[in-house]
């Protein structure tokens, strides 16, 4: 009887834990997130993917709009459209740039700002403050730099490019790179200050006592010890800068000059807010997810690789 | 590595199951017939420019104060990137105003497209009250259907505006300096850049969004075609010989330096670096009192008589949006709004020309007080729109891309690059 009963009891309660996990409790932990991202995440994300195959544009409510599926029709206007593979194109030179230039800047001033150096506080500070600082601010603090008749080139006098960075082809998206690395390094110090906070002292003890210089310390220990925080950041900069919009639609004019500026981001706006073309500004972004995706996949790959 | 529970798998495929219910569906319509009737409160939306702020206020108090059954709230329109972005997801979202004083012609086709506005053909009288008050100058602003979704309320006819200061240092006469033709417009260009009077000729905004080119090609293609807007019958017009010519003397601009490829953060008219402008009405107010100032026709490669030049408009319409459930108010209010008397005020607070027929005759004061303003309303009788044509912004993002690659940065010879985007401006124009 009582195993009958052990037996009947077993049942329901698998199936709970099938169900819902062998902590249940945790379900209701983490329920608030999970609909949160269904609501800004899962669902545009969903949407997006539907527009991308229809022949979609926004309507008010009540207006009567035929909405056919136009299977890949968007993605064949998106990638046969020169401009938007030049957008792509754009994007990997601003990637190539910033992501490398970010991981480098930000561990070596992270190391720097983690020893006990005069006015520690204040550096830290001094990194931090162009990252909370509105784009449009900064953007013009850039403009009157980099301007043809700007400090910049004014400094470097017959050095200064022609034509001036802003609206030279090769130099635009290289510059756009530099001032994105330079205005969100602040937060990625912060991210390597906390990975440096945890590696135990020990470790800098034991390199010590194999007489590693400072040089070879950072190497062998800090930059290894350091390895989650770095995957963390290449795929942080690497989502941030695909989805570039400010800098090349102010700093630019507009992704100028003649597009060699433009980002995906960008042209998702004009295509679909400007123009009235969410569908195929779907597509692009639909193509950016999956080539964000397969980055840092083979991002995550390269760096955890022992 | 542990499995997530299978409720949790659950949650992507109810989204993407939202997803199409909520993409698939749709609301019901109000009654259109009744709702264009009905009378009681609605809401306007103004343009958020100082002087057209003092206007609407003013112009909102003197309704209410009649009709305390049937008030009007005003608001600016929110801020966004542009006004038509916000107009857009308030047409999307269902809860646009019944009336935006600040609605472009650029823009109508898209928001028709939508279902956002309501055709004043369809109020009563509204299509005579259009035509019998902006005349033969109304028909630009008919949609391809036949129907005008949009009053044609005030415009901002664009000439040439030059720093007498500037002139005068370059060694240029300052009142009636040679302007007319190409060559002279270059020559005046070239002296005022190599005498060091400013830095730059003229300096319209070399940057890529799609309404740059109503402040350097368009106008003068206009003037050039004799009033050829950028597409007509559904064929892009642009790649024609006057279109070349246009571009042709905006090139040398260009590449003679006479016109920087770099855009100026700031106003550089104000700011004394170029010597002159292409603008409208509006900037008698804004640079009156600091620069001294004259103006002139934009330039054709002939030299036609200044008064017979046409050029762009400039103008912003009033709409009446579908969201609007008291459209018998919004009506009425529509035409208060641009009877003689507020188009006067209008006038007088803001120096814009109301897009009516004869203005210098229906205002007479207004203009022997303020002479000024004369030239630029003899020039309101000769504008032209941007075309009132399906896929219009993208028409014009189209026409910029070919007009920056070609023109402003030179990397492809002009007459190929504007005749490969006059044939995708004219399969946009074809459709529907």
């Amino acid at each position: 009887m009582s195993q009958m009963s052990t037996a009947t009891l077993a049942g329901p309660r698998r199936r709970v834990t099938t169900l819902l996990g062998r902590h249940p409790v945790g379900m209701v932990f983490v329920t608030p997130y999970v609909l949160f991202l269904a609501a800004v995440f899962a669902y545009p994300l969903g949407f997006a993917v539907w527009m991308s195959f229809h022949d979609y544009f926004f309507a008010a409510p009540g207006a009567i709009v035929d909405r056919p599926f136009v299977g890949l029709d968007n993605y064949k206007t998106v990638l046969t459209d020169p401009a938007v593979r030049r957008s792509f194109y754009n994007i990997v030179i601003f990637l190539v740039i910033n992501v490398p230039l970010t991981v480098v800047l930000a561990l070596v001033l992270a190391t720097a700002l983690n020893a006990a150096i005069r006015g520690r506080t204040f550096l830290r500070v001094a990194y931090y403050v162009p990252y909370v600082t509105a784009s449009v601010a900064v953007v013009g603090v850039w403009l009157f730099l980099f301007s043809a008749d700007g400090l910049v080139n004014s400094l470097l006098g017959p050095l200064a490019p022609d034509p001036s960075w802003l609206v030279n082809e090769s130099l635009a998206m290289p510059t756009i790179a530099i001032f994105v690395t330079w205005k969100q390094l602040g937060f990625f110090i912060l991210l390597y200050l906390a990975a440096l906070q945890n590696i135990p002292k020990e470790l800098y003890e034991s390199a010590a006592m194999d007489g590693a210089g400072p040089l070879r310390t950072f190497w062998s220990v800090v930059v290894p010890a350091v390895r989650p925080a770095t995957t963390l950041v290449v795929i942080l900069a690497t989502i941030t800068g695909a989805n570039l919009f400010t800098e090349p639609y102010l700093l630019t004019g507009g992704g100028g000059p003649n597009g060699a500026s433009a980002s995906p981001v960008l042209l998702m706006y004009q295509r679909g807010v400007e123009q009235g073309n969410p569908d195929v500004a779907a597509a692009i972004g639909v193509l950016l997810v999956i080539g964000v995706i397969l980055i840092s996949l083979v991002n995550r790959r390269l760096i955890e690789r022992d | 590595m542990k499995r997530m529970p299978p409720a949790l798998t659950l949650v992507p495929a109810l989204a993407l199951v939202l997803t199409a219910t909520a993409a698939c569906g749709g609301g019901g319509g109000g009654d259109a017939q009744e709702a264009a009737k009905a009378t009681g409160p609605i809401k306007v939306w103004l343009s958020n420019n100082k002087e057209e702020v003092a206007w609407g206020k003013a112009m909102v108090e003197a309704w209410n104060a009649a009709h305390a059954d049937q008030k009007i709230t005003a608001e600016e329109i929110p801020a966004g990137k542009s006004s038509e972005e916000v107009i857009g997801a308030a047409i999307t979202a269902g809860n646009a105003p019944c009336l935006i004083f600040n609605t472009a012609p650029a823009a109508v086709p898209q928001f028709q497209k939508q279902g956002g506005l309501v055709p004043l053909d369809d109020l009563d009288g509204g299509k005579a009250y259009v035509e019998d008050r902006t005349g033969s100058v109304a028909e630009q602003y008919k949609s391809p259907d036949g129907k005008y979704y949009q009053i044609p309320w005030k415009s901002n006819p664009v000439m040439i505006f030059y720093n007498k200061k500037v002139f005068a240092k370059a060694g240029l006469d300052t009142e009636a300096p040679k302007l007319a033709t190409y060559d002279d417009f270059l020559a005046a260009s070239r002296k005022i850049v190599q005498s060091k009077a400013a830095s730059a000729a003229i300096f319209p905004a070399p940057s890529s969004e799609f309404f740059q080119s109503w402040f350097d090609f368009y106008p003068l293609f206009i003037a050039e075609t004799d009033g050829k807007q950028l597409v007509a019958d559904k064929k892009a017009q642009f790649d024609s010989p006057e279109g070349l010519r246009v571009a042709g003397m905006w090139k040398t601009m260009y590449d003679e330096g006479l016109a920087p490829r770099e855009k100026y953060n700031g106003d550089a008219f104000g700011d004394g670096k170029s010597a002159m402008a292409i603008v409208g009405p509006w900037a008698i107010a804004v640079y009156g009192e600091k620069i001294d100032w004259g103006v002139a026709p934009v330039p054709t490669s002939t030299g036609k008589p200044a008064e017979a030049i046409k050029t762009f408009s400039d103008a912003k319409n009033v709409a009446m949006y579908s969201a609007c459930t008291n459209r018998g108010t919004a009506w009425e209010v529509l035409k208060f709004a641009t009877s003689k008397e507020q188009d006067g005020k209008l006038l007088e607070v803001t120096g814009q020309m109301p897009l009516r027929k004869d203005i210098t005759a229906a205002y007479p004061e207004y203009f022997s007080k303020k002479p000024d303003y004369k030239t630029f309303a003899a020039q309101a009788a000769r504008t032209v729109e941007v075309p009132n044509v399906p896929n219009s912004v993208t028409i014009w993002q189209t026409f910029r891309d070919a007009y920056s690659e070609s023109v402003i940065f030179g990397k492809k010879p002009v007459d190929e690059t504007f005749k490969a985007a006059a044939e995708k401006v004219t399969a946009l124009a074809g459709q529907s």
